[in-house]
């Protein structure tokens, strides 16, 4: 089996998990909770197994690099440490909740990356721009960052919902959590991501820095970047003043995520350099 | 009299206006906003190029707000200046409670507020409160730096803190914004950038700057020994690669190679592997086939030399080359051109596509010619920069790291374990306050209570 049939494979069980959280949540069951667990838990083993593997592949090609080089691989492992993350999330919080709207967003990246005809899942060899240890430093905590922001984005739709005065007491809304600790998770969320994106800037920058003289040249990528992370810096500041708690967090939390899609993929749209993030 | 009130009234609300936050989240809001524009409109191109997009109306508009230029325009360096004046503000303003806090001899700890926590812990424990205070307060050291103990009416208290430092994390957040700001205005004051393509065995000592086209003198001589490319199977580049010597007065002082991602730097000036090209060849070898007689000929030939065929079939010269030759809405590559003149003719123009030997033979003369093999000669495309900022802006990353981390992930933690006696058993009530990320607090006093009601 080579890797991109083992991520195939492992983006059905995301959808699986994604289900099974569903159904959890919209019918207040615990027992396809439980399950759903244990299958994100395997769905993130097997896409490990699937990057490690298309690494072992590429040098097997005589081209040997990390697998994060094209929007293929960025997009598998976005899925992954959203994977990852949540799970954690999901033992500190012991609430399944957040895994109806997160593993879906797991399961959206790493099925776009396999199944859209536009990506190309094929090994190719590094361009020289490409061949720079910075480059494995910028893209894995950018997308450590993103993965972040994916579930405070997640958290913050949850307590729009949940704040939401929908009279009757149907239920889908009635089993959040705590409105204080979705506030919390937001922010810490938020922080997790600003953290990364800020040194996944700053090595995108390094990385420019030696490849052509200079840490800044305000292309769309960059330029998108930066407007993300002032999004969230408003954000952290927004927090401190009076009166900015709860739904406006989340509404910039949410603004904020929608400019990392759009620093990810809107930007191709857009004239630039940042050419490695195509096909 | 009353104007002094006046101004120093009026600088009294600036300063108001410049330490809040609510000034900072407009400013950061309007970067996020307005930057947008340079992402839309594409920056530093032609005017012409400008014009014939958006027609002279809206041309002289946006030029008139430097849009096409938004990143460098007065008022988008007006919003950096305001943030940085916002930041320095804002820290000057905070600085002494902030000191007050951090340098404070004895920490001041209220029993009371610690008692109205609702995530606080309590239980009994019936030893005597002089062992208690012999057992708890090791354990409260354990993961604790600071702790003192004070007697009560009925008991005692034990206090104790850690990380009141970590306070000052978001101050060195903002001092390394401040630290990017220099650094990136020292690089467009003191620095520059510009680009030279240096053909394989030549020198040079000045370069192109990039926003001017002007010349930049250097203070030394670059020559390019060598230029290499390699390529992998598929055709696609793997490595560019230049040998470069810098000349200190005509006499080589370093040679050394440099690849994209792996400049070098001599005296302050950065010199990158950026682009190359291919110069038209000295020496080609060309093959001649008589379609007649069947024979195959192969000549080393010079450009521009005009030589005997075999056979005696005339004369050729190679005139031309192109990196690109378009043929009917084809690009054939890389094209020769040469003149055929026959012994008892008149002269036809020869079209030798690399890629494509069997090409002349659509001109059905007697000879087919394509060329064999030919002396590759490149020139090395190289950025140079000059940046004395970096130094600067690569110190505001680091303290920008370190400072994010400092401000998410770690907290000013303060715990209070009260005993109180109440009856034959003390009362003992645990509780505790972090500035940063409480939820970990409350699983902190969890530990902290497992531990102390353990022993
Ligand atoms: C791009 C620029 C800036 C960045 C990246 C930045 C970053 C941060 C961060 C990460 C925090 C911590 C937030 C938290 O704890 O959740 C913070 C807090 C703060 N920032 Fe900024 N900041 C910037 C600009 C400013 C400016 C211009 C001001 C001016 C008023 C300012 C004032 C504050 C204040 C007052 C705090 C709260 C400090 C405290 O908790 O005591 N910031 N900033």
């Amino acid at each position: 089996m080579n890797s991109s049939n083992l991520l195939s494979i492992v983006t059905f069980i995301y959808g699986i998990a994604a289900f099974l959280y569903i159904v959890s949540w919209v019918f207040k069951k615990q027992l396809p909770g439980r399950i759903a667990t244990w299958i994100a838990i395997i769905a993130v083993v097997g896409n490990t197994g699937g990057i490690a593997l298309r690494w072992i592949e590429s040098y097997r090609l005589g081209i040997g690099h990390a697998p994060l080089s094209n929007m293929y691989e960025s997009l598998v492992f976005f899925a992954w440490t959203i994977g990852v993350i949540y799970l954690v999330v999901e033992q500190t919080y012991k609430n399944r909740i957040i895994g109806a709207f997160a593993t879906p967003l797991a399961f959206m990246a790493i099925a776009y990356a396999s199944l859209s005809p536009n990506i190309n899942d094929r090994i190719q060899p590094l361009i020289p721009a490409l061949k720079s240890n910075w480059l494995i430093a910028h893209v894995v905590t950018c997308f450590i960052g993103y993965a972040g922001f994916a579930i405070a984005f997640a958290v913050s739709l949850i307590y729009l919902f949940s704040q939401r005065k929908t009279g009757s007491k149907t239920g889908l809304f009635s089993h959040f959590p705590d409105a204080g600790i979705l506030d919390e998770l937001t922010y810490q969320m938020v922080t997790l991501g600003f953290l990364f994106l800020t040194i996944g800037i700053i090595t995108g920058a390094v990385w420019a820095n030696s490849a052509w003289g200079s840490y800044w040249s305000w292309d769309p990528k960059e330029t998108w970047s930066l407007i993300t992370w002032f999004v969230y810096a408003t954000l952290l500041h927004a927090r401190m003043m009076r009166g900015w708690e709860g739904k406006k967090i989340a509404y910039l939390s949410i603004i904020g995520f929608l400019a990392v899609m759009f620093t990810y993929f809107g930007v191709n749209l857009l004239p630039g350099l940042h050419s490695y993030g195509q096909g | 009299m009353n104007k002094k009130t006046g101004s120093a009234d009026f600088f009294g609300r600036l300063w108001k206006l410049f330490a809040s936050v609510r000034l900072t989240v407009v400013i950061l809001l309007s970067l996020a906003v307005t930057s947008i524009i340079g992402t839309i409109i594409p920056q530093n191109e032609r005017p012409e190029a400008y014009l014939n997009e958006y027609g002279e109306f809206l041309y002289r508009i946006l030029s008139a707000f430097d849009i096409f230029d938004m990143y460098h325009s007065w008022w988008f360096q007006f919003l950096l200046l305001a943030l940085t004046v916002n930041v320095v503000v804002c820290s000057i303003n905070r600085s002494s409670s902030l000191l007050k806090i951090i340098f404070v001899k004895k920490p001041f700890f209220d029993v009371s507020k610690f008692r109205s926590l609702s995530d606080k812990e309590e239980f009994t424990d019936s030893r005597s409160p002089e062992d208690l205070k012999r057992i708890y307060a090791p354990i409260v050291s354990r993961s604790f730096g600071y702790r003192r103990i004070e007697e009560t009416d009925n008991g005692f208290c034990v206090f104790a803190e850690k990380g009141r430092w970590t306070r000052i994390g978001v101050y060195t957040v903002h001092f390394s914004v401040i630290l990017l700001l220099i650094g990136g205005l020292m690089g467009s004051i003191f620095g520059f950038k510009g680009f030279v393509n240096i053909p394989e065995g030549k020198t040079i000592n000045s370069i192109r700057l990039s926003n001017t086209g002007k010349a930049q003198d250097l203070n030394f001589n670059i020559r390019c020994d060598n230029f290499n490319i390699k390529f992998y199977d598929s055709g696609a580049p793997s490595e560019y690669r230049s040998t470069l010597t810098i000349l200190e007065q005509g006499k080589s002082v370093l040679t050394r190679d440099i690849i994209v991602n792996d400049p070098l730097r001599y005296k302050g000036i950065n010199i990158f592997q950026s682009t190359y090209g291919e110069l038209p060849p000295r020496e080609i070898t060309l093959s001649f086939k008589n379609r007649i007689t069947g024979m195959n000929y192969k000549k080393k030939v010079s450009f521009g030399q005009q030589f005997n065929l075999p056979e005696d079939a005339g004369q050729f010269v190679v005139k031309g080359y192109r990196d690109s030759y378009n043929f009917g809405g084809h690009n054939l590559g890389k094209t020769f051109m040469g003149i055929l003149t026959p012994n008892n003719g008149s002269p036809v123009h020869v079209i030798i596509p690399v890629r494509f030997p069997v090409f002349d033979r659509m001109r059905k003369g007697n000879q087919v010619v394509s060329v064999v093999d030919y002396d590759h000669r490149y020139y090395t495309g190289l950025q140079v920069t000059r940046d004395p900022g970096v130094l600067v802006v690569y110190s505001g990353f680091v303290i920008m790291i370190i400072g994010c981390f400092i401000t998410f992930f770690m907290s000013h933690q303060r715990l209070c374990v009260e005993i109180s006696r109440s009856g034959k058993n003390n009362r003992v009530m645990v509780a505790g306050t972090a500035n940063k990320n409480k939820l970990g607090m409350q699983t902190r006093i969890k530990k902290i209570v497992k531990s102390l009601s353990k022993c």
